[in-house]
């Protein structure tokens, strides 16, 4: 061990040496560049920055919040995957919102996030976001910063092109990635072709409190549905998905999914298939799938199985669905701000493919069809196309709008944005990333109203941008100043693994209505303890509850005695503080679970199932008062036969 | 072996010190800082002649957004129901009639106290405790347990204190 340890150091020291003395002619080289850079990130302590950047945690299943421009992590907001820290998903509150047709799933691949809108802008009330993995979409509150909603998609396998909203979040849209068996039932897995469906869900958004619903689930042909955008101003009404693998491969999919020069962007008329099943279209399947809701009031969640789901097929609503070809397994499906032209950008080409929504229409009106799949039919290529980006860079994945004729596009091949105009298809910038970017995201990128401040471009890979930590590094994104004629590379931050999309806001429509404490008298959870008077132990046969209360710095109560061993103790605890940013914490010694963490005026609730016989502390776990070393108890555990009574108390 | 290694090391260092030193520097402040914010600042308390609890001053109307209140003679009975409502689910937690608990006994607060002081005590505690020389004392009496921000509105602090009027 030692040997290693020295060479290591004797390496690390070599090291030092030459990024040392190297370094020092680097910075000053262009240092009056970097510090007019410095100055556009920098937040001065105490102040706040401009924007939020909800930041997908890709395989960690979580939302990140950063600030922007100065790239400072604030939360990360567990959605998909259980989080210790905050309890989610080990307290008994918040166990439900893991719930799935395949039982407790603690984790998932988190992808698209995207912000509510309203009239076609940002209207900051909701995040969605979409599990990859075991399909789910979630709906995150923002005057909680805090996943109230999550709704498992059946049918559907590889949940990726979603989680993006109409324009007035009529729909929040799931398309599946992976076709499959629909309904999934044991077959020959080289009889796809044909045979797979892929399913796209369109989720209806209650206008009132933002719940979630499947209104219908559109059955398509067994393609990939990579990813998808929402018409906007005249092509309100209807959604775009990309598609790949139109071969229908079942295996090796890098070399059989591209064989055809052309896959398809798939147009879906969402109103006229809204209308036909508000007139009793469509098919009820019989299915399985929760649907989890968190309660802001009694703090708990519920989660509740569902039995059935409307399906459509396309061919029964006729003018409803059309593919427009697309060149070259298109990845990103991106609509600008007045909803004119839909990129589609394929991966594997080095042009971008613009279509043209008036085209569409008359293309179709006109009948200018080139055949049809699976009875859909196909437009043809030159009557949809608007114009071409030509070789503007290797291996095109999405595209963001400025809202000033601008469109922004990531290459991860060639590891580069490239900034080109609408309508003349001329390319006017490009600035290499570090590196190999995929997602890019200008606030507000994907509405009629962009704020094209800044693009934030999220890279696949970080290498050397960093200190070294092992094999494993960290994600990144780099913040560039796009308000200029040229991009300016501002800023390398780190974020958490892997961020795919993000969706930015300026602060202001958001901070208003961010919440500081729960309030007490609202509090409806079935075991609160709002007054101190309240405070108790019960025993109902091996179960035991505990209604606490904590305050600056103190549980109530905190001896406790007459817990056996074999009991199921449940801790319910409600923090009475009404002022911001007091939180306590909790736990005891030896619980299978994790700490609580509880916001002023909120109630949670946690298991202990004690095994050993003695006397064991439990305490505060955040610090919250220049006494929080002294807030701690004790619970007086006996053997199983013994008959001791419950006793609880306080300064006694 | 391992003395070669060590020097090695030593060598390096020396080579990296000859190199400008600024990475030994930077070091240097680092371990500065840190070492400060291990270190605690202890102030020592002037003693007061009376405890803070049981000294009376009637003219202190303390900091906060109660500048003058004016109490009728009578107790209003139907305040003072309300006002123990908010006082059991607020502030029982730390004040227990009768005996001192976490903080004092709200009894007899308006013959130590005037009632504007105890009104900015419950509205503005954060700046009662580092501003108001009495509310300081205090805090330092009850063993540095801050008064609690409860976000009483006005009308339910004022009830509160109708309610002690009748303790």
């Amino acid at each position: 061990m030692k040997k290693i340890s020295y060479s290591m150091l004797s390496l690390l020291g070599l090291a030092i040496i030459f990024t040392s003395c190297g370094d020092q002619g680097k910075s000053s080289s262009n240092g009056a560049l970097s510090s007019s850079a410095a100055e556009k990130v920098y937040v001065a302590p105490g102040e706040h920055d401009d924007y939020y950047a909800f930041i997908s945690g890709g395989f960690s299943g979580q939302l990140s919040v950063y600030g922007l421009p100065s790239g400072r992590l604030f939360k990360v907001i567990p959605v998909f995957s259980q989080d210790a820290e905050k309890a989610y998903g080990y307290n008994e509150e918040t166990k439900p919102m893991l719930n799935t047709s395949f039982g407790f799933v603690p984790w998932d691949d988190s992808h698209h996030p995207d912000i509510s809108q309203t009239n076609g802008e940002l209207d900051g009330r909701f995040v969605f976001i979409n599990g990859n993995n075991t399909p789910r979409i979630a709906k995150i509150d923002l005057t909680t910063f805090e996943t109230t909603e999550i709704i498992e998609v059946p049918n559907s396998a590889g949940n990726h092109s979603s989680s993006f909203v109409t324009e007035n979040t009529e729909y929040v849209v799931a398309g599946t990635r992976f076709s499959v068996p629909v309904p999934q039932r044991d077959m020959p897995i080289n009889e796809y072709k044909g045979n797979f469906k892929g399913v796209l869900s369109f989720i209806s958004v209650d206008p009132e409190d933002g719940g979630m619903d499947i209104k219908f689930q559109l059955i398509m042909p067994g393609f990939d549905y990579d990813l998808s955008h929402p018409g906007r101003g005249a092509s309100h009404g209807w959604f775009f998905f990309t598609t790949y693998n139109t071969e229908e491969a079942s295996t090796l999919l890098e070399v059989n999914a591209s064989q055809n020069d052309k896959d398809f962007i798939a147009a879906v008329n969402w109103k006229k298939i809204e209308e036909y099943v508000n007139n009793g279209g469509g098919t009820i399947m019989p299915t399985n799938y929760a649907h989890n809701v968190y309660d802001e009031h009694t703090h708990t969640a519920t989660s509740t199985m569902k039995k059935e789901v409307l399906v459509v097929d396309p061919l029964k609503v006729p003018g409803a669905v059309y593919f427009l070809p697309t060149p070259k397994s298109p990845h990103g499906c991106d609509v600008d701000p007045s909803g004119e032209y839909i990129v589609g950008n394929g991966k594997l080409s080095a042009n971008l493919t613009v279509h043209s929504f008036t085209k569409m229409l008359d293309a179709i009106e006109n009948k200018k069809f080139d055949g049809e799949a699976y009875g859909i039919p196909i437009l043809k290529f030159e009557d949809v196309l608007a114009g071409t980006v030509n070789q503007a860079g290797l291996g095109p994945l999405h595209t963001e709008f400025d809202g000033q004729g601008n469109a922004y596009t990531t290459f991860f091949i060639s590891s580069e944005v490239v900034k080109w105009k609408l309508k003349t298809w001329e390319v006017v910038d490009r600035q290499s990333t570090y590196y190999s970017v995929g997602h890019l995201m200008i606030p507000g990128g994907n509405s009629r109203k962009p704020f094209g401040k800044y693009a934030l471009a999220m890279n696949k890979i970080t290498k050397d941008r960093y200190l070294p930590t092992g094999p494993e590094v960290t994600q990144s994104a780099q913040l560039f100043d796009i308000s200029g004629e040229k991009m300016e590379l501002l800023l390398d931050f780190p974020t958490i693994g892997e961020p795919h999309y993000a969706a930015g806001i300026p602060a202001d429509l958001i901070k208003p209505n961010s919440k500081k404490i729960y309030s007490l008298t609202e509090n409806k959870h079935k075991y609160a303890t709002t007054s101190d008077a309240d405070v108790r132990v019960e025993r109902n046969g091996k179960e035991v509850h505990i209604y606490m209360t904590m305050i600056r710095s103190h549980f109530n109560p905190d001896n406790i005695e007459g817990v056996k061993v074999g009991d199921k103790v449940y801790f319910h605890v409600t923090n009475l503080e009404q002022d911001y940013d007091v939180p306590h914490g909790v736990s005891v010694i030896g619980a299978n679970t994790s700490e609580l963490l509880i916001m002023p005026g909120q109630t949670e609730s946690f298991v202990w199932e004690p095994k050993q016989v003695g006397v064991w502390p439990f305490y505060c776990t955040d610090f919250c008062s220049a006494l929080h070393q002294e807030m701690q108890g004790y619970v007086r555990v006996s053997p199983a036969d013994s008959d001791i009574d419950l006793s609880w108390s306080l300064g006694e | 072996m391992k003395i070669v290694f060590k020097s090695m090391v030593l060598l390096f260092s020396l080579l990296l010190v000859s190199c400008g030193g600024k990475e030994e520097k930077k070091k240097e402040g680092f371990s500065v800082k840190r070492q400060k914010t291990i270190e605690k600042v202890v102030e020592t308390p002037a003693v007061p002649e009376t405890k803070a609890s049981e000294r009376v001053d009637l003219s202190n109307k303390g900091i906060g957004p109660v500048t003058s209140l004016e109490i009728g003679n009578a107790i209003d009975e139907a305040m003072a129901v309300k006002g123990k409502e908010v006082f059991d689910q607020m502030c029982m937690a730390c004040h227990r009639v009768g005996k001192k608990f976490i903080g004092p006994a709200p009894n007899g607060i308006l013959e130590r106290r005037t009632p504007e002081w105890a009104m900015n005590m419950i509205l503005n505690p954060d700046q009662m405790v580092k501003e108001d020389p009495l509310a300081k004392d205090l805090l330092m009496e009850f063993n540095g347990s801050p008064m609690a921000n409860q976000g009483l509105t006005e009308e339910q602090a004022r009830a509160v204190l109708e309610y002690f009027r009748t303790l």
